[in-house]
């Protein structure tokens, strides 16, 4: 059969195109343009090729801030991960104990991102805070604010105590729609603890779990605020994250143009790993419905 | 492999049951013969699954005990008492190819690889996936994948017994018809204690030596299928095995006579004066259409099924049915029931009273 042809169906996705143009494309040309050119202000431009990309590319300040943001994710994916998933194997499945843990595990997600970075910076000064206070006390020499080791290990914690709840609570989701039928299963198979969580659990949270890493990748890629409220990138560099960055050298130097080619990038590296992320997920979908 | 006791069991799935309405099977006490092949048939919701699972171990009685042989089982875990069970949906590890599925409950064991390998080819010739053997279960069809669990279920051969629970509902009919016979034959081979668990009675007395019919969390009764044909101990049996099921009818029962709707019924033997709601049976395939003699009744309409036709009718407002053989021809005029007198059972508050003295017929 013939496929009938109307050109007037391209009216219908108009008002699409017109959205996405304004809220997408014109503000990321915006950037572009920035990212080709050299301004002093008062709107005068001077074409520069791409000679920030070159700049920027060839900068260590851009690498450096880089390499710690990769190693920043990894570390969050290496302990999120793990403990969410062993925090949902460990959650009651049903019962008024279930609702409690949820509640419980869906409060640090719902605060401000902010306010994440203003309580773990009053809960680690070592003079007023909690938790800075206490480990001085026991001889253990922690401060944030000048050793970067500390400094790391405070955003890691602050991080895994942010968002390993969302990774347990998708994991709980996944668990919760395995069928009882193949635990007794496993049971009557002689099945060990951990062949059951290999060969029934995972293989039927794999998909949420995808979810999940890709989730709290993209965010982690992305974190500003809370190192920012923390921290504010210190002590010197050691904290200095590929968007704290970004806004140290945009508004900070004002050095647009450079900033702009570094924008420019930080969204192709996000959009080559989601790309990434997606070819894989639809391997994995296609590979269920064979 | 054992004899599998039941003494004294009872469960509810509440934890404080108060009346026998809370208990999901009530008291029982049964033996299960080492080798036998057993059907547990009723209605959704009587408990077959319930007394699948106490005795598999995946639930643990309220009361009473499990005995494999002479060991008392009822508080051991599924893994110790070494039994297989097949679910009514298919059980597979998706991420494992199909040769490694049925060979999971092996190798958990620890058995050697030959051994395994060799017993892996036999369980899948007989289920017929020879062919993929290599092939990642996951994206199997829901029969394929229910041949798998039915593998995985008699690829051990030491187990005590091998439990099925409605495990071809997925299946299609052909199918179906096929591996119950592999069943079978397996039961014939290696003799292990089946129980198969259905609500499907041709499924259950074609596959049984003895089938157990449930009802309400009982046991009402247990035997060959042609006991539960012949004389069927609890209302439910008559009208469960059976197709159209007993015709029953209220009646006053007064020695070797029934008094129906102000007609007398003979019986074949004598039952004295039972009390209680009395009920006389009576299968389709034992009444027979009649211009002169019988009950009188209303004929609605009569069905040809092909080998043989129904007879719909109703005697004093109750439903009753009769099969008529190959040849027998009927004419307007027969408008009686006649009820042949050797197959008529008395039934009071639904359990079969039995006669007494001498007796003539089926009925002893």
């Amino acid at each position: 059969m013939d496929k009938t042809v109307n050109q007037k169906a391209w009216f219908l996705v108009l008002p699409v195109l017109v959205l996405v143009a304004f809220s997408a494309v014109l503000p990321l040309m915006t950037v572009v343009n920035y990212s080709v050119n050299d301004t002093f202000g008062d709107n005068e431009f001077f074409w520069a090729g791409l000679e920030w990309f070159e700049e920027m590319i060839t900068s260590d300040r851009l690498w450096d801030a880089f390499w710690r943001q990769v190693l920043f994710s990894g570390i969050i994916l290496a302990i999120e991960v793990p403990l969410g998933i062993f925090i949902a194997l460990n959650m009651p499945k049903k019962g008024a104990w279930a609702s409690v843990c949820l509640v419980l595990m869906a409060l640090p997600l719902l605060i401000p991102f902010n306010v994440v970075g203003t309580i773990w910076q009053i809960f680690g000064r070592v003079d007023i805070g909690l938790l800075g206070h206490t480990l001085a006390a026991l001889g253990v020499d922690y401060n944030y604010t000048s050793d970067a080791f500390d400094a790391w290990a405070t955003i890691i914690v602050m991080d895994v105590w942010h968002w390993t709840s969302l990774v347990a609570l998708l994991c709980y989701a996944g668990l919760q729609s395995i069928p009882q039928a193949y635990y007794q299963a496993a049971k009557i198979d002689q099945a060990s603890r951990w062949k059951t969580f290999r060969y029934i659990e995972l293989p039927k949270m794999k998909g949420v779990l995808l979810i999940a890493i890709l989730l709290r990748f993209m965010d982690s890629f992305m974190i500003y605020t809370e190192p920012f409220v923390l921290t504010g990138g210190g002590p010197g560099n050691a904290t200095t994250f590929l968007s704290i960055d970004l806004v140290k050298m945009a508004i900070g130097q004002f050095d647009l143009g450079p900033a702009a080619a570094f924008s420019i990038l930080y969204f192709l590296v996000i959009l080559l790993v989601s790309w990434v992320f997606y070819t894989v997920m639809t391997a994995f979908d296609r590979e269920d419905q064979r | 492999m054992a004899r599998i006791t039941l003494s004294n069991l009872a469960h509810s799935y509440l934890p404080q049951p108060k009346s026998e309405a809370d208990f999901a099977l009530k008291e029982m006490d049964h033996v299960w013969d080492d080798g036998g092949a057993y059907a547990l048939l009723g209605s959704s919701g009587c408990g077959k699954t319930t007394l699948l699972n106490i005795i598999s171990g995946l639930v643990h009685p309220s009361q009473g005990r499990v005995l494999f042989g002479e060991r008392d089982v009822t508080l051991a875990a599924t893994a110790e008492r070494n039994i297989a069970q097949v679910f009514q949906f298919p059980v597979v590890y998706d991420t494992m190819t199909v040769r490694d599925n049925l060979a999971f409950p092996l190798r958990n064991r620890g058995m050697d690889a030959a051994y395994v390998s060799a017993r892996v080819n036999q369980i899948a010739a007989m289920i017929g996936m020879e062919g993929n053997l290599d092939r990642k279960a996951r994206g199997l069809t829901a029969d394929a994948k229910q041949k798998i669990s039915l593998g995985r279920g008699m690829v051990r051969e030491d187990v005590n017994a091998i439990l099925f629970d409605e495990p071809l509902t997925v299946i299609d009919p052909h199918m179906k018809w096929e591996l119950r016979t592999q069943l079978k034959s397996l039961h014939r081979e290696f003799g292990h204690t089946m129980i198969y668990v259905t609500h499907d009675q041709t499924e259950a007395l074609t596959f049984a030596d003895k089938v157990v019919v449930m009802y309400d969390g009982r046991v009402v009764q247990m035997g060959t299928p042609e006991e539960l044909f012949e004389t069927p101990a609890h209302t439910f049996v008559g009208y469960f095995i059976g197709s159209p099921g007993m015709n029953l009818l209220d009646a006053k029962v007064d020695g070797a006579v029934a008094q129906v709707a102000g007609q007398a019924v003979p019986l074949g033997a004598a039952y004295g004066e039972p009390t209680g709601r009395v009920q006389i049976g009576v299968r389709p395939e034992f009444v027979r259409l009649s211009a002169t003699e019988g009950l009188p009744a209303t004929i609605r309409r009569i069905e040809d099924v092909g080998r043989h036709r129904i007879v719909r009718a109703e005697v004093a407002g109750v439903a009753v049915n009769a099969i008529l053989p190959e040849g027998v021809s009927v004419s307007p005029e027969m408008t009686r029931l006649v009820f042949e007198p050797g197959h008529v059972l008395v039934y009071a508050d639904d359990w079969r009273v039995r006669p007494q003295g001498a007796q003539i017929g089926k009925a002893a």
